[in-house]
Order: structure tokens, then sequence, then C-alpha cells
């Protein structure tokens, strides 16, 4: 346990620099690819290495590459997802801003493989701090022949491009993205057209995640079969863990996939442990939009086994019992942690980056945030928690892109898991009022 | 040609056909209501979600069932596809939801309404709404803004089907109008409340669902239903002029495109037709529109609907009876 693919060098100074990336072993990927491999040899090691996208669904990469539209003329186009805007989630942006070359090395690989000659790096507008950061090291990567045309003297050529978004969470949907890409509002098409045959200006595009295409270059350099070596059964590799929330040592770790629930928690070199040797309450280990699980379910599946950091084990039990790795936003909740409270706090923010294209997103996150706003603030009742409870059924499923899955699971989860706290909510709202709420209550008031 | 079965009607569609438009061609009541899809706007469609239907049967090849409700005015037809709209219950729990979330923020000021009785959202929620409302809480308030003299933009009214959008964009030239905001705050506008400067801006009025978008010359003036619609035409140097005309007596009320029985207007027609030519001698009048039976505008009409409406089995029986006696 314990083997880095993607932070190996991450504490390595001025690693963001080419020459000292180069120096370790950076972009010798891209020589290997370029002169030594076929891209169909590479498509094969990522089918090979059992990668899955980062970003929160978990497709394998390798058969989301074959879908890509080869027969067709037109230009093919590679985009990387770095629109990392869900609360909880902060791993993509440590991995740009300490190590932009490993996800440029990644991505001439992926275009290579993929017959692409433009790939961009679509950034959230927030990340205005890293497009600095990131255009230095294409800028480096075009001095050094490892981007422009003709690369290292073969035929291949490749441009790349940094473009920040306008800050908006429902551009990290791969559609909405190559919307906003193209210049207009970032609204998610409806599918099908899949982006794999009408993407970016209606040409066959990839979208990745960044963590997606910065572990390419370690499979094009070890080979598919060293990759899945590592990690659990189909969940192979590594993964960036954003750990935050009442535990001692917040921060991005990067863990092998397969790693217990409870030694990621309370083992020294991960967590640390709950702050103040507090009890655990809760966990939502993938980001805002996956379902919050008490202690009992998170430490221990349903049928009792012992949890553990893998994409099949956390989803054990489905919906009922289990939950979603996601994009491994890690958030882990005290025993005086206010779950009505957090699940209010989570429906604003999907009310507020809902994009108000289809009705039951754009009328069901804002009322679901006025339901949780009158129970937080002590004016709720009884019927209100099944009436939230059948909100969140009927938004699920029936929406054009997942953020409106992604605001009725958290909700209803909480109902699920926590329907004391909401009762008790409706039951004492003079108490309910007078709690003061830590770094939020803090937050609020601090005008 | 592809085969598609819905609600048990199977029949023969082009390659590229959409679920609701194989519907259509079947007719009747396996049809899924449209709020936002527009045959003749590209790009419309797939927002409302009234129109999800439940796939039963992907495809001849691959009977296995879509895993969601899928917005049938967008799904391309796959050969072999077996679709249920009016059977499923699921498909019917779905609607009923959406009805709710369109009606949540929907003002319901039917009775100062121009568009009511001929609302597409007054159908739907007749159909498929639900009697009593589950929401308490305040709704989202915008004030009234004119787009021009001639159009006014009650938002509060709308549901964002952003087919007045297309229309702006596809028919009336130059992009000036579009969606500000995001969320449940979204808002119709034009670039500073400007006017939309094109001959054909007033086609948003007609394709509005709901009464957001009306006609300024006819606010207020008269209810659709105490207006006979006539079908009439004139010689239009920029449109075709076919129109129907709303008729008190001689005087025309207003004048609208002629729409199909899907409620979508056949041929866009132009802003001079529409608000400026509102005397009898500028029109041909051929004759009254044929109306659905069921529609509220049906109510005060005396002449046009020419098969009798409740066909009597036994009226030759009754009048032979009265001649004997």
């Amino acid at each position: 346990m314990g083997r880095k693919i993607l932070l190996e060098n991450s504490d390595i100074p001025n690693i963001k620099s080419f020459d000292v990336f180069r120096a370790h072993g950076g972009y010798f990927s891209v020589e290997k690819a370029l002169k030594t491999m076929a891209p169909d040899e590479i498509i094969e090691e990522v089918k090979k290495s059992g990668l899955r996208g980062r970003g929160g669904a978990g497709f394998p990469t390798g058969l989301k590459w074959t879908f890509l539209d080869r027969k067709s003329n037109k230009p093919r186009y590679l985009v990387c997802n770095g629109d990392e805007s869900e609360p909880g989630t902060f791993k993509d942006r440590y991995l740009m801003e300490k190590l932009p070359h490993l996800l440029i090395e990644g991505m001439i690989c992926s275009s290579f493989a993929l017959g692409v000659n433009t790939a961009y790096i679509y950034i959230r507008g927030e990340f205005k701090y890293l497009l600095g950061i990131l255009n230095q090291a294409i800028n480096e990567a075009y001095k050094n022949g490892f981007l422009g045309k003709n690369i290292l003297g073969t035929n291949f050529s490749l441009d790349m491009y940094v473009h920040p978004g306008a800050g908006a969470y429902i551009c990290g949907e791969e559609t909405a993205l190559l919307e906003s890409l193209e210049g207009k509002r970032g609204n998610p098409r409806i599918k099908p057209p899949f982006p794999a045959v009408v993407g970016l200006y209606d040409c066959p595009t990839v979208v990745n995640n960044v963590e997606t295409l910065a572990n390419v270059g370690y499979i094009v350099n070890f080979g598919g079969d060293a990759y899945a070596s590592i990690g659990l059964g189909k969940s192979t590799g590594t993964k960036l863990i954003s750990a935050c929330g009442n535990i001692n040592n917040p921060g991005v770790y990067e863990i092998e996939l397969g790693m217990s629930v409870e030694d990621f928690i309370y083992k020294e070199e991960f967590c640390g442990g709950i702050k103040d040797k507090l009890e655990l309450k809760a966990v939502v280990p993938g980001g805002s939009s996956v379902p919050i699980v008490p202690k009992e379910l998170i430490l221990f599946t349903a049928s009792g086994e012992k949890r553990l950091m893998t994409y099949e084990s956390l989803a054990e039990g489905g919906f009922e019992s289990g939950t979603m790795l996601g994009s491994g936003g890690f958030i882990v909740y005290d025993e005086n942690a206010c779950i009505v409270r957090n699940t209010w706090n989570f429906s604003r923010f999907y009310h507020h980056e809902s994009c108000g294209q289809c009705s039951p997103c754009r009328e069901g996150t804002g009322w679901m945030e006025k339901i949780l706003w009158r129970i937080e603030h002590g004016h709720g009742n009884m019927k209100d928690i099944d009436l939230l409870v059948s909100i969140a059924d009927k938004i699920e499923g029936n929406t054009i892109c997942p953020l409106g899955d992604a605001a009725a699971w958290p909700v209803a989860s909480a109902i699920r898991h926590f329907r004391e706290d909401f009762i008790f909510h409706v039951q004492y709202p003079e108490i309910v009022k007078n709690i003061k709420h830590g770094a939020l209550y803090k937050y609020e008031n601090q005008d | 040609m592809l085969k598609i079965t819905i609600d048990n009607q199977t029949i023969e569609v082009a390659e590229g056909t959409t679920i609701l438009q194989a519907a259509r061609k079947i007719g009747g009541s396996v049809v899924p209501p449209a709020m936002c899809w527009y045959s003749k706007l590209d790009g419309s469609g797939g927002k409302c979600r009234t129109c999800l239907v439940k796939v039963s049967e992907g495809s001849a090849k691959d009977p296995r069932p879509l895993p969601k409700l899928v917005a049938s005015c967008r799904t391309p037809v796959i050969d072999g596809m077996v679709v249920q709209n009016k059977t499923s219950p699921e498909v019917l729990e779905a609607r009923k939801a959406i009805v709710e979330f369109l009606l949540i923020n929907h003002p319901l000021d039917c009775p100062v309404c121009d568009q009511a009785g001929e609302c597409d959202l007054q159908d739907l929620s007749y159909d498929n709404g639900k009697v009593s409302c589950r929401y308490q809480e305040s709704r989202r308030e915008f004030d009234v803004i004119d787009i021009g003299n001639l159009i006014k933009l009650h938002m509060n009214r709308c549901i964002l089907c952003f087919r007045c959008v297309y229309v702006a964009e596809q028919i009336a030239g130059k992009r000036v109008h579009g969606i500000l905001y995001r969320g449940d705050v979204s808002e119709i506008s034009t670039y500073i409340k400007n006017s939309i400067p094109n001959d054909f801006s007033g086609n948003i009025i007609d394709v509005c669902p709901v009464g957001a978008l009306t006609d300024k010359t006819f606010r207020f003036k008269n209810r659709v239903w105490f207006l006979k619609p006539m079908t009439a035409h004139r010689n239009c140097p920029t449109c075709s002029g076919k129109v129907i005309a709303w008729m008190f007596g001689n005087e025309i009320y207003r004048i609208t495109g002629r729409k199909d029985e899907f409620g979508e207007v056949e041929e866009f027609i132009c802003n001079k037709c529409r608000f400026e030519k509102k005397n009898i001698n500028d029109w041909t009048v051929e004759g009254p529109t044929t109306i659905k039976r069921h529609s509220v505008i049906s109510q005060n009409h005396y002449e046009e609907i020419k098969t009798p409406s409740i066909i009597n089995p036994l009226e030759e029986k009754m009048e032979k009876q009265t001649n004997d006696e």
C-alpha cells in the first residue's frame, strides 16, 4: 500500500518548471509513444489498464475512446475537463497547480492515440490563478518541441489551448462544457448524439477528467498490466481523494484503490481520525452529489463486510445502503454536525447552479431549497419531510443532464438515513434556532 | 422504413423520425404533449420534459428497455422500438410531476391572462395535473416588460420553453433576444430591453405556449372564446398572407398564424399582417376555421362546425314519431 502514480514527484521543489520535470523522467512517455508505439497500441494499453474516468461516473476510459467516431473525415478534438466545482472535491486543482506538465504529458499521449491535433484544457472560471501556470507550462512544452508541428520529428502535430470558463458548475457536464467552449451559454445538450460522434464544433470529441488524462503517461511508460496490478478488481490504479470536514489532516491524498475506508479515516498518514476526538457521524465519500451515509454504513456494508475505497465496494447496496466513489471529494462529519443544515447547504448550491433549461431541475431544486430552509430555520412541519422525498424522487431521472440526479440524491439519502434529525428540527424549532453552527455560522455572520 | 410500436399501435416511419413525430402520425391519444418542441424550429425540444415516454424495447436487435424515460421529441426511432406513453403508469406519474413543477412558479392568473382558452399549459394541467397544490413557498416574480411597442412580456408566466429564442434566432434574423441568468431565476429578455427589429418578430407570440408573450394590440380587448376565428388571406409582399382573423361581428380583433391540430403555426406571418391590418377590407375572409370540439374557443361558434357534434341515433325515429302523431 502506498504506491503513488501521480503525486510521486509533487514535493520536488520547482517541479512546475519544464527542466525539473524533465529531469525526473517527465515526457518520457511522449517519446516512447510517438517513436515506438502505434495509436491503437496505446488505446489497447489503456483498455488493459482498466483506467476509469475520474470525474465521477467511473466509466472505463479505454472503452470511451473506442466510441470516438473515426470514420468521418472531420477533425477530432480532445478536451480536458478541469471544471472541478463540486463541493468537497479539490483534487484537480491540486494536480494542475503542482504538476501541470504531468497533465500535458498525458494529453499529448492521449491525443496521439486518438489522432487528435487540437486539444483544449477547460478550467473553471474561479481557477484564474491556474491560467498562468498552465499557459507557462504549455509555452515551455512548445519551446522544447513537445507541442506544435512535427513533435520530436514525427508526423504528429498537436496544439493545446487553455480556456477558462465563466464560473458555472454546470459546465462540468461534458456537453455543457463543449457549449461553453464554443462560446455559447453553458447549457447541456440533449443526448444522443454523444460527444464521441457530435462534439465540439460538431466534430467527434473526447472529454476526459484531469486526473484521468494525467494517468495516461504512466500507462504508456509501464504498460496497462502494471497499472492494472495496482488496485482491486475492476477499480484499478490509484485515486486522488480530497479529504475535508471534521478530520485532523484535511488535504489531497493519493491512495491505492482497495484500501479500507476505516484505515483512510483513522490512519495517521491519511485523515488522521476525527477532530477533537469526537465520534464519526456520517461521510459523503465522493463529492456533494453522492448519497450521504452514516457511520455504520460507511465502515461496513449492509451485509457486514468491510467497506473499501473502490467503485464497487462503495456502491454496494445500491442507494438503499450504499453510495458512490464519485469524484473523490471525501467529506467527514463529526457527531455535532447538523445534517439538515448540511443538506440545505448542498441544496442551495444546486439551486444556484441549475442551468434552468429543463423544468424538473429548474423548479425542483429551488423548491427543495426553500423547504429545507424552512425546516432548518424552525418553520417546518412533518409533511415537509415526505414532500422532500417525493420531490427528489420526481427530479431524479427526468432531467436532461445528471445535475438533477446530483441535486436529488443528497436530499433523498439524508432523509433516508437521518430522518430523526429532520423530525427533531420540526419538533423543537426553538432549540434548533439557537444552535450556532461552527464555521458556517461565522461565515454567514461575518459582516 | 423503421417499425415502431407506440401504445400497441404499430407504424412505419422514415429514418430520422423522432418518437413524437411517429406518434403524431398515428394521432389520437398516443401523442405525448409537447410544450417546448416545435417542428419548425431547429434545436428546440427536450427541455420541458412533458413528452417523456418509456421505451420498453430499445430496438429489434437489442430489445432491452432503456433505463430512463426519454424525451420523445428528441429521441430518434430505432427499428423495432416499443414505446409506452399512456399505457405506462411510470410515464403518467412523471408527467404529473412535470406539470406540478411547471405550475409551482406559474402565477395561475388565468382569469386576467390573454392566453386563457388557447393556452397549452391549461390543457396540459387539465389533462395531467393535480387538483391541489403542495407548494407553499413564495413564487418568483418579475416585472412586466415591453419588447418593442407591439409585444408585452410577462416573465412570471413563462415556462422557459426557449421557443421564442429559437424564433428570434432562426426566423427573425439577428440574435437580439435570449436567456439571462440561470436556474429558476432565468429570464427571457432582449438586449437592454430593446425591441426585436424584424418583420417576423411577432411570431414569438404565436409560438409561446403560455401567456408570457402577448400581442399589445389585442391585450385586454376581448376573450378568445368570444371571438370567431376565420380563415383569411391577403396579398402580402413579405409573407404568405395566410392567417386567422379573430372576429367579433365585422370587426377584426386580432390576427394570428394558422395553426395545425397540434397547435403549431403552419406558416409564419409578418408583423404588418399581424399588427397593422385590422380592417375587414384588408382581408379576403374565406370562412370559419375548424376548431377542436373540446376547445373552449368552440364555445360561441354558431355555424362553422358542419357535422353535428352530438349525433342522435334516434333522430329519424323521433321525427317520424312526431310526424305520425
